[in-house]
Parts: C-alpha cells; sequence; structure tokens
C-alpha cells in the first residue's frame, strides 16, 4: 500500500476557517448526482431524510382518510355507506399504516435527518443502508396499498390475532400482506436502528461528551435499543403466521399443539414497546422546543435521561395488560398492573421538568410551543385512562370498546402526533430555508386541538356505555347515534387542520419568510449551519464545549481542520468522551441500495405466494447486496491517498 | 509493516488513541489520525454488534416459544423420535473448529496480512460449504416435519433461521475471500475481514444453545 | 361486493360530509335492548368494577386538574421574550432548589397515588375472586361465527338443552360460565353485569358473576371476529327463581307438536329444507349443531344474536336473506313461496 500511495495526488485538506475552494469542494463532494439515476442513487442523510418524511406523512394522511370513511360510516346507526368487508379491511389498514407506516418511521425519519446536524456530523454512520432502508420501508408500504386497492387488503385488525387472521379463517392473500408488510418495515426499522447506534456513539463532534448531548438523540439512542429488542417479536410473530397460512406449521393451531395465546405474548412483546417507539422520539421534540421557546436550558438533564432509559426497560415489562380479557393466571395479570401504572412515574418526571422548565423561563408564543402545550392537556389524559387501563377489573369492562380507541388516540395524538407537528413547524425552517405562516399554524393548532377532543372524548363515553371496538355499525336502538355524530364531526375538523397545515407548507416553500440559520435563536449545533445545510452539513466540524453550544459562551471552542474536501472523510470520536479517533472515508453514492430494494421486494413478495421464493427470491439479493459491498476502483484509489494505518 | 504492528498494539494498550490532537489557537487538527481502525474503533464493529443482537435476540425468542410451546405440551416431542444425533453433533463439532481458522484470519487481518488473510479466508469459506452440507444432513434427520405438529414447526423454524446465518455468513466469506485474491484492497477491506470472523463467532456461539434445545429439549 | 367496493373508495376519497345523511336504516326494526352499561351495575361483579371506577376516576380527575393547575402556574408565572432574546443561562452552574423541590414532591405525591390505585385494583381483583360459588348454575358458551351456543347440563343427560343467544339465570344465584370457542378469539361481556373474558380456541375459561336485580342485561361479543362481529349479542335474563325453574322446566321438554295444519305444514317446510342441514330442533329428526338450536325458538325475544326482534314479519325476512341484515353471516338465503313462509313462520313462533 506504501508503493500505491506514493503515486496518488496528494489529497486536499481542509483549513479553518474553510476556504472558499474548500467551501466549494465539500459541497461537490458531499451533495448526489443530479438527475434521475442521481435520484434513485442518492444516499445523502438529509435527502433520504426528507423524502423519509415525506413519505410517512403521505401515509399520515392516507390513514387518515381512511379514518374519514369509517366516521361518515359510523356517524349515524344502522347506515350503509360501507359494509362489513370493506369496513373491516378500513380499520385494518387504518391501524396498520397509522403504527407501522406512519407513527414509528416518522420518528426514525426526523432522527436520519436531524441525528448528525445535532452531533455536528457530515452523515449518519451507513449512508446506503440508510438509503436501503427508506426503500424496503416505502416498497413495503406501496406493497400493501396495492392489496388494499385490489380488495386484497387485511380485514383482521391491525395485530392480526389468530385464528380469524390464520389459514382457516384468514381468506386469500389478505393476511399475507399484512405480515409481510411487518417483514418491510420492522426491517428497515431494525437497520435504521443499527445506523442510530452506531452514529449516536461514533459520529459526535469533539467535546460532545455523551451527558452533552441533545436530549432528543438521547431518545432516539434509547429507543434504538429499544427497536432491537423488541422488533424481533413481531418479526417472529409475523412469520410464523405466514408460516401457518403457507407451508401448514401449526404455531397457532390449538389441534395441533400450538397455542392461540402464543402469538398474543409475541405480538404483544413487541406491541407494547412499539408504543413507547413512538413516544419517546416524541419527548425528545418536547425537550428540544421547550428549552428553546421558554429562552433557558432544560431543567433536569440527568433526570430526564434517566427517565428515558427508565421508561425504555418498564416499557418491556407491561405486554400481558394487553390480554387482561384471556385466561391467563390472574397473579401474573397483577404483576403487569403494578408494572403499568409504574411506568407513569419517569413519564411524570419529565412532565414535571418541563413544568419547571417553563415556569422559570420566558416564553415566546409560537407555534411550536402551542403544540408541545397541547401535550400536558392531551398526553396527560390519555395517561391517566392508561393508569384506569392498567388495572385488571376496569380493563375487563373497558377493554376491546371505544374507550380503548380514545386511549390510544389521546396517548399517540397527543404524546406523539402534537408533538411531532410542533416538531414539523420547528424545523421546517432548517430544512427548507423558509419560515412557516404563523397565521396558519396558530389555526392549524387551535383547529387540530378542538377537532381532536370533540372527535376522542366522546369515544370514553362510548365504551362505558358498551360500544364494541371494530363494529361496521350498530343498532339505533344502542343510543350510541348522537355521541358517534359528534366524534365524526371532530374528526372532519381534524381533517380540515391537517389541510390548512398541508396549505402552510405548500405556500411556505414558496413564499414562505426567508430563514437564516437561528431562526429560533436555538441552542443546538444543527442551528450553526445555514438553513437548508451545505451537503456536507458543517464545513468545519466544531469541537464542543457544552450541552447548548450556540448559547453557552465556550459553547463552541473550535473547529476541526484536516478533513479532505474532495474525498468523502467522516470523523469519528470515542464513544464516551468524543475525542477524536478516525478518520473515516464514506462511501459515494450508488444506485445499489436502490436495486438490493427492489430485489428484496421481490423476495418478500414472492414469499407470499410460494415458499420456493425464499431460494429464488434470494439469488438477486444476493447479487445487489454483493455488488453495492464490491469496491469501487477510483473511490479506492481516493481512499489509498488518505490513508494512515493505526 | 512491523512499525504500524507496534503502533497498534501500543495504542490498544493505552487503550486511548495516542496523541489525541488538541484544541489549538480555535483549531483541532486531525491529519495525522489513523483512516481505520479495529474493534470498537470501525463502525463495522458497531454494526455488526446491532445485528448480533438483533439476530441473538430472535434466537432467544425462537427459544422461549420453544419451551412455550414445550410446557402446554402432554408429549414433547409430540408424536415423533427426537432428532438424530448424529449430523447434528458432527456439525457442531466443524462449526467449534472452524472458530480456529477463523480466529487465524482475523489476526492475519489485524496485522495486515494479505497473503494470512487470502489463506485462512480460503480455509473458511471451505469449511462453511462442508458445514451447510452438514446442516443439510441434518435437517434430513430431524424426524419430523414442520407441519406434523407444533413441536415441528418450532424445531424447523429454530433450525431454519440458523441455517439462515450460515448461508449468508458462508456468503460473506466468500466473496471477501474473493475480493482479497482480486482487489482492490484497502484498510477498511482488513477491518471487514476482522468483523467478519466476529460474526462467525456469533454464528457458532448462538448454535451451542440452539443445538442443546433441539437435540436434547427433545430428550429432557 | 364489487360495487360495494367502488362506492366505499370514492366515499373514502372524497370524505364527503354530504354522505352523513345518507343513513337510511334499511328496514332493520331495532330491537328494544336491555341493559347494556357498564355504569348501571346489576350484580356484585359489576358494583365491585364501578366502586373502583368511582375511586378511580376522582383521583385521575384530580391529578389531570393539578397537572392543569400547574401548567396554568408556569404560563403566569413565566416571563414572556421575543426569540432573539439571549438565554437564560444562569441555571448551568446553580443548583435551581426551588424547581428541584418542586419536581420532588409533585413526583412523590404521584407515586403515593399510583401505590392507593396499585392497592385498590388488586383489593377488587380479589373481591371479584371472592364471590361465593355456592349453589352455582353451571352453563357452557360456545362462541361461534357469530352467534352464541347456550347449554345447559343437567344432572341426567335427559336434562341438558341447548338454546342460543340468550342465558337466562334464577336471580340472586351465581353464575359460573364455561367459555369455548369454535373457530375465532370471541369475547362474552355483559357490561351490567361483570367484566368481559374472551372464548379462545383450544382454551376453557370460566367467568362468574351474579344478578342481583332482575332484568334484562345484553352482551355483545367484545373480540373482533370477523364480518358480523358489530351484530353478535346476546341477553342476559335475570329471573325470580320460580320463574327460572318454570323457563328451565319448559326449555328441557321437546320441541311442542304443531298444533293446527299451518303449523304442521311449517314443520314439514323446516324439514323439508336446508334448515335442517344446521338447525337442531329436539323432538324431530333434525339435530344439525352448526346453527342456533331453535326447539325453543319462539320463546326468545331476539333472532339473529340479538339483531332483529323475534316477530314474523322480521323473522321471515331474516330467512329469505339472512344477508340483508348480516351480510357475510354463514346462513344461506331461502326462497320459499310466500305461504310456504308463513306456514314456516308460523311453526318456529310455535316452537315456546
Amino acid at each position: 500500500m506504501t508503493t500505491a500511495r506514493a503515486a496518488l495526488p496528494a489529497p486536499r485538506l481542509n483549513a479553518v476557517p474553510p476556504s472558499a475552494d474548500d467551501v466549494a469542494a465539500l459541497e461537490r463532494t458531499w451533495r448526489d448526482p443530479p438527475g434521475i439515476v442521481g435520484w434513485f442513487a442518492a444516499i445523502n442523510h438529509k435527502a433520504i431524510g426528507k423524502r423519509f418524511i415525506v413519505t410517512a406523512f403521505c401515509f399520515f394522511v392516507a390513514g387518515g382518510l381512511l379514518a374519514a370513511a369509517m366516521r361518515m360510516q359510523l356517524a349515524r346507526p344502522d347506515n350503509h355507506l360501507i359494509g362489513p368487508d370493506l369496513y373491516n379491511q378500513i380499520f385494518t389498514m387504518h391501524g396498520s399504516t397509522m403504527m407501522f407506516l406512519f407513527a414509528v418511521p416518522v420518528m426514525q425519519a426526523m432522527s436520519i435527518y436531524l441525528v448528525p446536524l445535532m452531533l455536528g456530523s457530515r452523515s449518519v454512520a451507513f449512508p446506503r443502508m440508510n438509503a436501503y432502508a427508506y426503500w424496503v420501508y416505502l416498497f413495503g408500504g406501496l406493497m400493501l396499498f396495492v392489496a388494499f386497492a385490489l380488495n386484497s387488503g387485511p380485514d383482521v385488525g391491525w395485530f392480526a390475532y389468530p385464528p380469524l387472521s390464520g389459514p382457516d379463517y384468514g381468506t386469500g392473500k389478505r393476511a399475507d400482506f399484512w405480515a409481510q408488510m411487518i417483514t418491510f418495515t420492522e426491517f428497515s426499522g431494525l437497520l435504521e436502528a443499527v445506523i442510530l447506534i452506531s452514529g449516536v456513539f461514533k459520529l459526535r463532534a469533539p467535546g460532545m461528551t455523551l451527558n452533552r448531548m441533545p436530549l432528543f438523540v438521547w431518545g432516539m439512542l434509547v429507543t434504538a435499543f429499544m427497536v432491537m429488542i423488541a422488533m424481533p417479536a413481531v418479526m417472529l410473530a409475523s412469520t410464523s403466521l405466514i408460516t401457518d397460512r403457507l407451508v401448514g406449521t401449526h404455531f397457532f393451531n390449538p389441534g395441533e399443539g400450538g397455542d392461540v395465546i402464543l402469538y398474543q405474548h409475541m405480538f404483544w412483546f413487541f406491541g407494547h414497546p412499539e408504543v413507547y417507539l413512538i413516544f419517546i422520539p416524541a419527548l425528545g421534540f418536547m425537550s428540544s422546543i421547550i428549552p428553546t421557546f421558554a429562552r433557558r436550558p432544560i431543567f433536569g438533564y440527568s433526570a430526564m435521561v434517566l427517565s428515558l432509559i427508565a421508561t425504555a426497560f418498564l416499557a418491556f415489562g407491561l405486554w400481558v395488560h394487553h390480554m387482561f380479557a384471556t385466561n391467563l393466571p390472574e397473579l401474573g395479570k397483577s404483576f403487569f398492573t403494578a408494572v403499568s401504572m409504574m411506568i407513569a412515574i419517569p413519564s411524570a418526571v419529565q412532565i414535571f421538568c418541563w413544568l419547571a422548565t417553563l415556569a422559570t423561563g420566558k416564553l415566546v408564543f409560537k407555534t411550536p410551543l402551542l403544540f408541545t402545550l397541547a401535550f400536558f392537556f392531551v398526553l396527560v389524559l390519555g395517561g391517566l385512562t392508561g393508569i384506569m387501563l392498567a388495572s385488571v377489573p376496569l380493563d375487563l369492562q373497558v377493554h376491546d370498546t371505544y374507550f380503548v380507541v380514545a386511549h390510544l388516540h389521546y396517548v399517540l395524538i397527543g404524546g406523539a402526533v402534537f408533538p411531532l407537528f410542533g416538531a414539523f413547524y420547528y424545523w421546517f425552517p432548517k430544512m427548507t430555508g423558509r419560515m412557516m405562516s404563523e397565521r396558519l399554524g396558530k389555526w392549524n393548532f387551535w383547529l387540530f386541538l378542538i377537532g381532536f377532543n370533540v372527535a376522542f372524548f366522546p369515544m370514553h363515553l362510548l365504551g362505558l356505555a358498551g360500544m364494541p371496538r371494530r363494529v361496521y355499525t350498530y343498532g339505533a336502538e344502542m343510543g350510541w347515534g348522537n355521541l358517534n355524530l359528534l366524534a365524526t364531526v371532530g374528526a372532519v375538523t381534524i381533517a380540515v387542520s391537517v389541510l390548512l397545515f398541508i396549505v402552510n407548507v405548500w405556500r411556505s416553500l414558496r413564499v414562505g419568510e426567508v430563514a437564516g440559520a437561528d431562526p429560533w435563536h436555538a441552542g443546538t449545533l444543527e442551528w450553526s449551519v445555514a438553513s437548508p445545510p451545505p451537503a456536507c452539513n458543517f464545513e468545519a466540524i466544531p469541537v464542543v464545549g457544552g450541552r447548548d453550544p450556540l448559547w453557552e459562551p465556550e459553547g463552541i471552542r473550535g473547529h476541526v481542520a484536516g478533513l479532505a474536501v474532495d474525498s468523502r472523510e467522516v470523523l469519528m470520536t470515542t464513544v464516551l468522551d468524543a475525542e477524536p479517533e478516525t478518520r473515516e472515508s464514506f462511501p459515494e453514492p450508488t444506485i445499489w441500495p436502490f436495486v438490493g430494494a427492489v430485489a428484496t421486494t421481490v423476495f418478500f413478495v414472492g414469499t407470499i405466494f410460494t415458499p420456493w421464493a425464499v431460494a429464488w427470491g434470494s439469488v438477486p439479493v444476493a447479487i445487489a447486496l454483493t455488488a453495492w459491498f464490491w469496491p469501487k476502483r477510483h473511490e479506492n484509489r481516493a481512499h489509498l491517498a488518505l490513508e494512515r494505518a493505526p | 509493516m512491523s512499525a504500524v504492528h507496534d503502533q497498534v498494539s501500543a495504542t490498544r494498550q493505552s487503550g486511548a488513541v495516542a496523541g489525541a490532537p488538541a484544541v489549538e489557537g480555535g483549531v483541532l487538527d486531525v491529519r495525522t489520525l489513523p483512516s481505520f481502525g479495529f474493534g470498537p474503533r470501525s463502525l463495522m464493529w458497531w454494526g455488526t454488534a446491532g445485528l448480533m443482537t438483533i439476530e441473538g435476540t430472535v434466537f432467544a425468542l425462537a427459544v422461549v416459544v420453544y419451551f412455550y410451546l414445550r410446557s402446554h405440551a402432554q408429549l414433547w416431542p409430540m408424536r415423533s423420535p427426537p432428532p438424530e444425533l448424529l449430523w447434528g453433533t458432527l456439525n457442531t463439532a466443524v462449526l467449534i473448529a472452524s472458530a480456529w481458522p477463523n480466529q487465524l484470519a482475523k489476526r492475519a487481518a489485524t496485522r495486515l496480512d494479505r497473503r494470512g488473510v487470502q489463506l485462512w479466508l480460503t480455509v473458511c469459506t471451505v469449511l462453511g460449504f462442508l458445514i451447510l452440507l452438514l446442516r443439510g444432513l441434518e435437517l434430513t434427520a430431524l424426524n419430523v416435519r414442520w407441519d406434523a405438529d407444533a413441536y415441528g414447526s418450532i424445531v424447523w423454524m429454530i433450525m431454519l433461521l440458523h441455517t439462515t446465518h450460515l448461508v449468508t455468513d458462508t456468503w460473506d466469506t466468500s466473496v471477501l475471500d474473493i475480493l482479497f485474491f482480486t482487489g482492490p484492497l484497502e484498510g477498511k477491506r482488513y477491518v471487514d475481514v476482522s468483523e467478519n470472523a466476529v460474526y462467525w463467532d456469533f454464528v457458532v456461539l448462538s448454535w451451542l444453545p440452539l443445538y442443546a434445545v433441539i437435540y436434547f429439549g427433545a430428550r429432557g | 361486493m364489487r360495487s360495494d367496493v367502488v362506492v366505499g373508495r370514492v366515499v373514502a376519497a372524497c370524505a364527503g360530509a354530504a354522505s352523513c345523511a345518507a343513513s337510511f336504516a334499511q328496514g332493520r326494526t331495532p330491537v328494544e335492548p336491555g341493559v347494556h352499561d357498564a355504569l348501571a351495575t346489576a350484580g356484585p361483579q359489576a358494583a365491585h368494577i364501578g366502586s373502583l371506577w368511582n375511586l378511580t376516576v376522582f383521583i385521575c380527575t384530580a391529578v389531570f386538574c393539578a397537572v392543569l393547575l400547574g401548567l396554568a402556574f408556569a404560563l403566569w408565572r413565566s416571563g414572556r421574550a421575543r426569540t432573539d432574546e439571549p438565554a437564560d443561562l444562569s441555571s448551568i452552574d446553580r443548583h435551581e432548589r426551588g424547581p428541584y423541590r418542586t419536581v420532588l414532591w409533585s413526583v412523590s405525591v404521584a407515586i403515593m397515588l399510583l401505590l392507593v390505585l396499585v392497592v385498590a385494583s388488586v383489593a377488587t381483583d380479589r373481591a371479584l375472586a371472592r364471590m361465593s360459588l355456592a349453589d352455582a348454575v353451571n352453563i357452557e358458551v360456545t362462541g361461534h361465527q357469530w352467534w352464541w351456543e347456550v347449554r345447559y347440563r343437567g344432572e341426567q343427560a335427559a336434562d341438558t338443552f341447548t338454546t342460543a343467544n340468550e342465558l337466562h339465570v334464577p336471580v340472586g344465584r351465581p353464575i359460573v360460565v364455561k367459555l369455548v370457542a369454535d373457530d375465532v378469539i370471541h369475547s362474552l361481556w355483559v357490561p351490567s353485569l361483570a367484566g368481559k373474558k374472551d372464548l379462545i380456541p383450544g382454551r376453557t375459561a370460566l367467568i362468574h358473576f351474579r344478578a342481583d336485580q332482575p332484568g334484562r342485561y345484553r352482551g355483545q361479543c367484545a373480540e373482533f371476529c370477523g364480518y358480523q362481529h358489530a351484530f353478535m349479542a346476546f341477553e342476559v335474563i335475570a329471573d325470580p327463581p320460580d320463574a327460572f325453574a318454570a323457563w328451565q322446566a319448559a326449555q328441557r321438554q321437546p320441541a311442542s307438536e304443531p298444533a293446527d295444519a299451518r303449523t304442521r305444514r311449517g314443520r314439514d317446510v323446516f324439514l323439508g329444507s336446508a334448515c335442517v342441514m344446521c338447525h337442531a330442533i329436539e323432538g324431530t329428526s333434525a339435530g344439525a349443531r352448526k346453527a342456533p338450536d331453535l326447539t325453543h325458538v319462539g320463546s326468545r325475544t331476539t333472532i339473529a344474536a340479538g339483531t332483529l326482534p323475534n316477530r314474523p314479519a322480521e323473522l321471515a325476512r331474516w330467512i329469505a336473506n339472512p344477508h340483508d341484515f348480516k351480510p357475510g353471516v354463514n346462513m344461506p338465503a331461502t326462497t320459499l313461496s310466500s305461504s310456504d313462509m308463513d306456514a314456516l313462520v308460523a311453526y318456529l313462533g310455535s316452537l315456546k
């Protein structure tokens, strides 16, 4: 290698401050190639992040339209708008879309965009795998909707219990599409988790010790660990379901030694942590927005970190509370009651710390703050109904009724969607260079808050009045009609508010006020670069000296010089103290992640129809992944020019 | 090469990056840092660790399912004889033995010894194919079909989960092996070999409890 | 079905508010429902849960108000600033004693309240488990897609009888129901009497409750079980003990003989149609158990698992085409001449 290096051109390294040539070279080096092929070969985390966010938001709108259809059908008793078969597909699609194609992916999408910028890094840890994970997610979601359009959408509920979803009662391929969609999205999610953990531990800017990391990054780190332990359970559950249906295994067939409840255990061991995969990143949004709009650092940073970790651990000890109505031993159920109530404690700590931050701060009432304030009303109410549901006797009355529907929407929308909208308003300027309209934002917010409560509060009462979940209609004699109509009015209001949001985005992209690098005068690193950021994120990586580097006087102690500008070099630092360790060369854009995702899609979709797809489907996947890995000569030469052995 | 070797081992012993650059006059110059590192100093290590965590969890859950179904069964196996010990035990022995050339490949990689890597990766690749062959024979000697009953289903699920790892790891090893003959090579490729060896260790180690469960869970 | 799909898709795409008005209750005569309300309790199981509910709502409302007050306080106490005002960094090196103590105190109160709720929950669990089962009436319920098979076993085989979608129970005696599922998971739930319990294929579950007041208590399947999960209701009718004994004695008898030509013709129509493939009538040659037992169907208040009132006109429309009311149900349409249908309905109505 030493002889080869002598023949290579000497690399250009960045100076501090970076020269105009450096800046131009870095832009050329780090941007994605132009054109159609370039679009498919893109691996810049910001490009992938934006695509991912937009795709997840489209699924959110699709899920919302499905909900609107349900609300139209349920608005009046004995309604004939939508028959049971289509309705069962719609509510299954609504739940599956929102949970698997929107809620978890959008959080990962935001983290893909934001985390490298918050950490002072040029890239995510595995940019090509990041692109691949996006494509796999997109294709999985598209597959599900294509199946739905062909009247083969799953119709067994978003958790698809056998035997209803099994070979005897789950007709056609409907449940197979559901199960395979799980495979797509969970595979994608798992890869994203690995990317995130690797990046958070190794790619932080020098000086950003672990206890100087933004709380959003802590949240995503904790979430990623949870993903690695939880998602395998649902992959195993859905795979067992497919094999029961396709090749005659008997995991869930009591007639041959299987157990119906086994599925529930496997699913909910994933399913309960899953809601925390959605909730914890949103807690990170709260901890990002509140300090900025209270003009002070968060109160109780360490307590917040410990609360996130405690929540993650406890989340794995709750799952049986979804199964209280089964004939599991009663003593065991009481254990889960206790843990289900205990998990409120770390969340309470976080809530009180935010309130303390607000109370001792100076508030700036912009739209992002409004959405976080709504959390204290909506999520807390949902959390309290969660405490109710944690009790076995209470749960046995309201389980599988509209009370649960109310609870889950209060916690998911209050706890995740409201902070998410706050996050959209907060980081839209960074991503696009434009401010969103405050006026439209406030209308969006109030309509959403009011519409949400009008839609979902009555459902608590409906549950207590005996209305079960997943019913395509109900009799006029039950007296549920008026509350349902009210809920539908609320749903329409939500739809209008989301429409306002879309209009706000569209308008702001065109004529929004130009945002500078730091329109909110916030404290974290992503606000130190232009809006939108340059392709390389940081022309010179900062050396960090505090938790809010842009606020603290010694927050940025200097900048990193000596990284290549004509080649993709990323600085790696040590895990705990972020001391500089290695300069690693990162790969260039390539079409192979996209091609690999196509091959993977063929493989996964093929296995819905025949087990032999495992054999012939793996061939294109192997070829694509090998071509992806295989080093390219010109990249190799560039890396050798920079090489220095340890 | 030996100077590099000394520097590498000195670095590892100190536990810190020797001579980590400091900020002077607002500038932290990193041009003298190495451009690749082994173990937790490489991103590939973290990626591999993540994959091992995920796959280890899958195996652990599958074992839990095995015992769950067993606890609900009157008879276990339900109506078939337990799996034959011959091929499984033989394969386990070969797997354990394969850890040695694997370790040698890893050491060669850490020394940046191309010829050493070529030799030992080739040995590993050949062993990998042998192990796959033996695994095929194992699958014919399980004495139960996956669609016979829940016992058969979980046994096949565990076997096929692990076999998938054998297939992918053998493929990865053979691709790396070919690359080390054809090039182009750089420091990072030696790290890939090192991490591939770690993953191979995982595939072997994760098999041991699975072997115990499959072959002795049915005899307990 | 395809046109259904197309219409549904257009609606879903437009989310048309105008369609709200299109609620034409296509001829499903409403049933007179029994009491169906978790907060209108008629037995000790539901009552214990009701008490726990009251305590929990009280505590949770208090906590909710406290949090909102905390938020209001925070909004009141905080200053106001513009976006570009410098951040207050005084907290970085200073221990904020006031907020620290407030947070600590609030978390402690929260923990204590949670403990109260855990204890209350466990106490309620124990109260529910301690209901005396002495002199219980034992009933077996099998869940089917989309109806409830109800069997009362007697001491002698001859005393065992089967009915559907209706449980009669004596007031004041404990009822133990064995729950079995035939196909998929169902859930038995009578909100005014007790919490729910799932019927799970391959497993046997038990639920016990007691009705302390006479009346009709409605229940509905509470675990999604396919097309007609929405219309899988049943009734628990609590009678004074002598009324219950009379009902039980009547149910143990085979089907009453047709008294006139019309009902005799009705029985012939029944025995000559596909009905006998699924329905049983004790005392006739019809013995299939795939569908509700019709031996005493005339005595039931509803048909089609609580979907329609049990009256001749509704019964005739149901038999002619069940899919008008419960699309996807397993019962096929039956075409009969109007006089045959009239006779059949008269016969079934006579089976009291």
